[in-house]
């Protein structure tokens, strides 16, 4: 079963639920945890895993070969994202742009495309204490973390419980970590920006037709329309976690909530179970 | 004219409640929120729309069941794997076009995409430029290139002294695309192990793109001792603290209100604001 956490709005407390979440389970069962969020990781800083491998991620560019190119332009003709361009004697690469379709290679008459790998980032894995890790990091100054998220997710190991930290949003990046998974939680707060990003972020794992339920953190300011939003929409709120000086505390010095004040285990597990018997009801499998 | 970008790495440090507060200080400034997948700053600045226009933006691949005779080789060449059963997922499709170029059957079309919205709107503040990227769409980047030129449009012709910009969280396609080119990127951090591991991620990004930046410690009571360590960092790099802001309920009170803070309160926020964009100035001028 895949579990993924993600929220619309940042800083809402994913990290926060999904840490929690994989070590109160992995006490249990099997269970990993894959930070999807690879333009800011940060679910490493709270479960300090041991990294036992550590691999590039590339997507395939264009390589032109001067001596078979003829300069036809047909390269620059497909390319859907003006990464090359074509003029007299000279075929211009922008390869930051590149999407690594394949296009230009497959459709090059004179076949002098081949397609080389360009790094655009890491995956590292590793284990923390029963836990098993993965997480990506792309490189400074790439644009597209969706192909590295791919990536991470094939490090998924399906015989336990796999929890993914979404990266925030609700573009192409959260569209690739999201999609495939069985539930997802998504983190708020009770504020205006908070209520706004989730209703978002609702329509999103809508659209993807995967059931999701609501973790509200950080009650106790704001207001109370994010619950109403809740209970007419008919999404279950899974778990509250109240504003509270320890609580910050702990995340501030990179602390995960469950090995600060490990009473709160009882609660995520709690939360585990409720995903449990909503997809039991929506599909009839038990997943306990 | 110059245009200042404000940024985090880490989502949810404060950057739309400072970005509202100096839309309150600045004089002759137009706003543009780049955060378009999930925008907040038209919540705090109340705007009045002026201009609705649809963004159309990269295609998707569509094929006609009549003509196809499933020869299976789109699926085999897409390198999305948004072909399966000779359907194409439009989400997962990119819109390269490589398979309606490869069909030996022509039965692929590609279909313009509509990806969201742009709006011009008046507020209190002066002129917003803010967009709605369309539920599970693509093209951010290009979105948020559009607001930029749209805002850079109406500096230029209202001749306005500011364009201040909401960015979203990340490093990636969105942040480069509100970033390339600005005067200054404003970085807001808290002091968490978090906020301060992506400062440095996104402090390496404007430095890539040749971006000075100017650090704002926000929630800095929080913790102290982190505190210190962004202080040390900034430092280390040439990088000047704007600003020291505390914790205050104020600051979520007054997005409740839909309201800058600055206008809300006249406590220790406020003053460190405005003291913020003292520094901004000085380090546009620079």
């Amino acid at each position: 079963m895949i579990i993924s956490v993600a929220s619309g709005k940042g800083g809402t407390g994913k990290t926060l639920v999904a840490t929690s979440l994989a070590l109160s389970l992995k006490e249990k069962m099997k269970a990993q945890l894959l930070d999807c969020d690879v333009e800011e990781p940060n679910a490493h800083l709270f479960l300090k895993p041991v990294i036992t491998h550590s691999e590039p991620v590339y997507i395939s560019v264009p390589e032109i070969d001067k001596e078979k190119c003829t300069y036809c332009g047909k390269c620059a003709e497909v390319c859907a994202y003006n990464a090359i361009a074509v003029v007299p004697n000279h075929v211009l690469t922008f390869l930051e742009l590149c999407h690594g379709c394949g296009a230009c290679s497959y459709l090059c008459p004179e076949k002098a495309i081949t397609e080389k790998g360009r790094e655009i980032g890491v995956i590292e894995s590793g284990h923390s204490d029963g836990l098993n890790f993965a997480h990506g990091k792309l490189n400074i100054g790439e644009a597209l973390a969706p192909p590295l998220i791919k990536k991470v997710k094939e490090h998924a190991n399906h015989e336990g419980i796999i929890i993914i930290d979404v990266p925030p949003g609700t573009s192409c990046p959260v569209v690739e970590a999201v999609k495939d998974c069985d539930f997802c939680v998504l983190v708020t707060e009770p504020t205006p920006f908070g209520l706004n990003d989730l209703v978002l972020a609702v329509e999103t794992v809508k659209e993807l037709n995967i059931p999701c339920g609501v973790v509200l953190n950080r009650t106790g300011v704001g207001d109370r329309k994010t619950e109403e939003y809740c209970s007419e929409e008919k999404i279950p709120i899974l778990l509250t976690i109240p504003l509270d000086t320890e609580i910050a505390h702990l995340y501030s010095n990179g602390i995960t909530l469950v090995d600060g004040m490990p009473k709160w285990k009882s609660d995520f597990n709690r939360l585990f179970d409720k995903i449990g018997d909503i997809i039991h009801e929506r599909t009839g499998r038990l997943e306990r | 004219m110059k245009e200042l970008v404000v940024l985090s790495g880490k989502g949810g440090t404060g950057k739309t409640s400072i970005v509202a507060s100096l839309a309150a200080l600045a004089q002759s400034k137009v706003l543009a929120d780049c955060d378009v997948d999930a925008a907040d700053l038209h919540l705090v600045l109340q705007p009045t729309m002026r201009e609705n226009h649809e963004f159309w933006s990269g295609q998707v691949a569509v094929i006609d069941e009549e003509k196809c005779t499933q020869c299976g080789l789109c699926q085999d060449l897409c390198h999305f794997e948004a072909i399966s059963d000779f359907r194409v997922d439009p989400v997962s499709c990119e819109g390269c076009g490589f398979c309606f170029h490869i069909c030996p059957a022509e039965a692929i079309v590609m279909k313009e995409s509509m990806s969201g919205h742009w709006y011009i709107s008046d507020t209190k503040y002066g002129p917003l430029v803010h967009a709605r990227l369309g539920i599970a769409q693509e093209n951010s980047g290009k979105l948020v290139a559009l607001v930029r030129q749209q805002a850079r449009g109406i500096a230029e012709s209202d001749q306005l002294d500011y364009i201040i910009s909401d960015g979203p969280p990340g490093i990636g396609c969105p942040v480069i695309s509100s970033l390339s080119g600005a005067n200054l990127a404003l970085l807001v951090t808290e002091p968490t192990q978090s906020g301060i591991h992506d400062m440095e991620r996104v402090l390496d990004v404007c430095r890539h793109f040749g971006v000075p930046a100017l650090v704002c410690i926000n929630k800095h009571d929080i913790n102290e001792d982190n505190t210190h360590k962004i202080e040390d960092y900034c430092i280390s790099q040439g990088l000047k603290v704007g600003a020291k802001i505390p914790f205050d309920n104020v600051v979520t009170e007054a997005i409740v209100k839909g309201v800058p803070v600055v206008e809300h309160s006249q406590g220790r926020v406020t003053t460190e604001i405005e003291s913020l964009w003292h520094h901004v100035n000085q380090a546009l001028k620079e």
